[in-house]
């Protein structure tokens, strides 16, 4: 499946501190002009494993390639062209949030103007005279996004850009993030919502322990799954005796319906006119997550 | 803008927004300067009393060779008192052609000065009446100020230690806190060598201590303080550029090794305090034991010290920049050395 022009290559990785397997035989390959997402809970080794491949770690064993460059040790060339959020922001002391951007323009060569046009897509114009210790956290999390762009990189790498994002902001950078993808920029990022990787993501691995224990498309996982369908509704409306129900349970508000024939429930439903208040679950990633793990996600 | 340029641009910003750091950097010293200046300003520019009674050619010789302030009285009996009661280290009584020095022995060196004056002019005045040209010729030529005027050292001494303070103070805890904040990581990340974040934060260090030095020679220079500068100013400033070097290098090791500020800020006062007390700082090294000045130079403070103070003051020739410059920049070369192999981009 390699091939010559993949955008990144991760050929079993591994990274311990001490006793502890933070990443543990990581193996996949990013094509250009993906957006693939690393998803998993606490510790799960994601920021480890994102920054091996950046060239901020060097793996105990493992090669990686980023854009045919082994980034470790540091390859000045192959800077320019990748941008990196770290998790934790990191800005010049008491500068304000367009000098940080002025800072990081002028480092890669890159005209003031840009770093302007930079403020205005993270929707920080008006904080653009703040300093960056007064920024909010969600604030500083789209100022560390942009420092991150402001060179126009071919691959870019952010560790959990939409936490502590609210949801407006969040939208906000989805938006962004997928003008980026349009223009051919390969994106890789980490994430706790799975709903969210779900949307943005073609490819998704899902991490814990420090090994991927899943990598597909998000519909594939999901089909993968094979779990069934799940309708629920209001208590007083809900009819017996349905065709096609594999399973009711109920609580003392909603009846659950679970079953693996939607169709054939549905069209019951309407018939019996017991529509409203209606919702259908299909499965999710968290789904799969919980399939994979035995454990229930939290993020 | 250069990344060297806007790396410079970005540590002078965080430099001058942050109140403690200018504080520490300019008013502190100068609060020492100007209350040291005040206070002693008119030490050693203070001259012997000295009692007078009666008239005639010595005393008027005394007063015209103006080493002595004299004090005249009309009652002899007044004078003794005074000079009894320890007011006066002598009194001169002169009547006709007799000089009689009445002095108490409880300040002894003040009363031996006082009578090496009065019978030196008085031997003077003999030889004179006698008419003979005086066989052996004497006189007395000033070589150096020994003792300078306490405006003299203090200006380099306060000017040294706070160049100092502020180098190491401000490259050991902007290095960490670029290190524990991951700026250095982040810096990592983009295409600029080590060498531009080093040099762009020595530029800053250097220019931090040229306002530094500008603004307390300036106020020093002011007539109510009275620092006269000597002819070879200009020479002390290589001794400040290896001093500069040798106390940002300091700073950078301490930066290398601390992990938060607040070791950092101990780290580098244990460094610098004891340098400040026993470089000459406050008052001149060569009024101390000599145990004590044996001790004080090892320390870099102690030569950018006698270096400064040589040049800006003392108005020494080139040779005595050997000495000092020698030993800061080996001094830099030696921590510079220890620093570049204790250093690390981010902690473990
Ligand atoms: N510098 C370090 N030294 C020691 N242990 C570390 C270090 N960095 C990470 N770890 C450990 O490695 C494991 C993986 O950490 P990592 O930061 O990669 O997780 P993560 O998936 O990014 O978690 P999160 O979602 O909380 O950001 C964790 O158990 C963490 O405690
Ligand atoms: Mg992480």
């Amino acid at each position: 499946m390699t091939t010559p022009d993949d955008a990144i290559v991760v050929d079993n990785i591994h990274k311990s501190y001490g006793d502890l397997r933070a990443v543990n035989g990581l193996t996949f390959t990013v094509h250009p002009g993906e957006f693939f997402g690393i998803l998993g809970p606490n510790g799960a080794g994601k920021t480890t494993a994102l920054e091996i491949i950046e060239g901020l770690r060097k793996p105990d064993q493992g090669s990686v390639r980023l854009l045919g460059h082994n980034p470790f040790p540091r390859t000045v060339a192959l800077l320019p062209r990748i941008g990196v959020q770290l998790q934790a922001s990191a800005f010049f002391t008491k500068l304000t949030a367009r000098e940080q951007l002025e800072t990081f323009a002028a480092l890669y060569g890159i005209e003031t103007q840009r770093a302007h046009d930079m403020l205005d897509l993270v929707g920080l114009t008006d904080k653009a005279g703040t300093r960056e210790d007064k920024l909010s956290g969600g604030q500083r999390q789209r100022l560390s996004i942009a420092c991150a762009l402001v060179h126009d990189p071919d691959i870019v790498f952010l560790d959990e850009p939409t936490a502590a994002l609210d949801p407006q902001a969040r939208r906000n950078l989805w938006d962004v993030l997928r003008a980026i993808q349009a223009r051919g920029k390969t994106i890789v990022y980490t994430t706790h919502y799975l709903d969210e990787a779900e949307i943005l993501c073609d490819r998704v691995a899902i991490m814990d322990k420090g090994e991927i224990l899943a990598l597909d498309t998000p519909a594939a996982l999901v089909r993968g799954l094979d779990a069934p369908t799940r309708i629920i509704l209001d208590k007083s409306t809900a009819p017996r005796d349905l065709p096609g129900a594999d399973e009711v349970t109920e609580d003392d508000l909603s009846v659950t319906i679970t079953t693996r024939a939607p169709a054939l429930v549905l069209t019951a439903l309407a018939e019996r006119g017991a529509l409203d208040g209606l919702q259908v679950r299909t499965a999710t990633l968290e789904d799969v997550f919980l399939h994979l793990t035995g454990r229930e996600y939290r993020a | 803008m250069s990344p060297f340029r806007s790396l410079s641009t970005a540590m002078v910003k965080s430099f001058i927004r942050d109140k403690a750091t200018l504080f520490f950097a300019f008013v502190m010293p100068l609060m020492f300067l100007v209350i040291f200046g005040l206070l002693f300003r008119d030490i050693g520019s203070e001259k012997i009393k000295i009692g007078v009674y009666g008239d005639g050619a010595v005393i008027t010789a005394l007063d015209r060779s103006g080493v002595v302030d004299i004090q005249r009285f009309t009652s002899l009996d007044d004078g003794i008192a005074k000079v009894r009661a320890g007011d006066l280290p002598g009194l001169v009584e002169a009547t006709g052609d007799n000089v009689v020095l009445r002095f108490a022995a409880s300040n002894q060196a003040q009363a031996g000065t006082v009578q090496g004056l009065v019978a030196g002019v008085t031997q003077q005045l003999n030889v004179a009446e006698s008419g003979k040209p005086p066989k052996y010729d004497f006189r007395a030529e000033q070589v150096e100020d020994a003792s300078l005027k306490p405006i003299q050292y203090l200006t380099p001494g306060i000017l040294s230690w706070g160049i100092a303070t502020t180098a190491v103070f401000g490259t050991s805890i902007s290095l960490v806190n670029w290190r524990r904040k991951q700026i250095l990581r982040r810096l990592r990340l983009a295409p600029i060598g080590a060498t531009t974040i080093l040099t762009s934060r020595l530029v800053v260090t250097v220019g931090v201590a040229l306002a530094q030095a500008l603004l307390f020679i300036g106020i020093a220079l002011i007539p109510v303080f009275g620092l006269t500068l000597s002819g070879t100013w200009w020479m002390s400033v290589p001794i400040f550029v290896s001093g500069v070097l040798a106390f940002f290098t300091i700073g950078m090791l301490v930066g290398a090794v601390c992990k938060t500020e607040e070791a950092a800020t101990g780290a580098a006062n244990i460094v610098v305090l004891p340098m400040a007390f026993l470089s000459g700082t406050f008052f001149p090294i060569d009024q101390a034991p000599k145990w004590l000045q044996a001790v004080s130079q090892v320390f870099p403070l102690r030569h950018m010290n006698d270096g400064m103070m040589d040049f800006l003051v003392r108005g020494k020739g080139p040779q005595a920049l050997l000495l000092p410059c020698g030993v800061l920049l080996g001094f830099t070369l030696v921590v510079a050395f220890i620093a570049s192999r204790v250093f690390t981009w981010e902690d473990s």
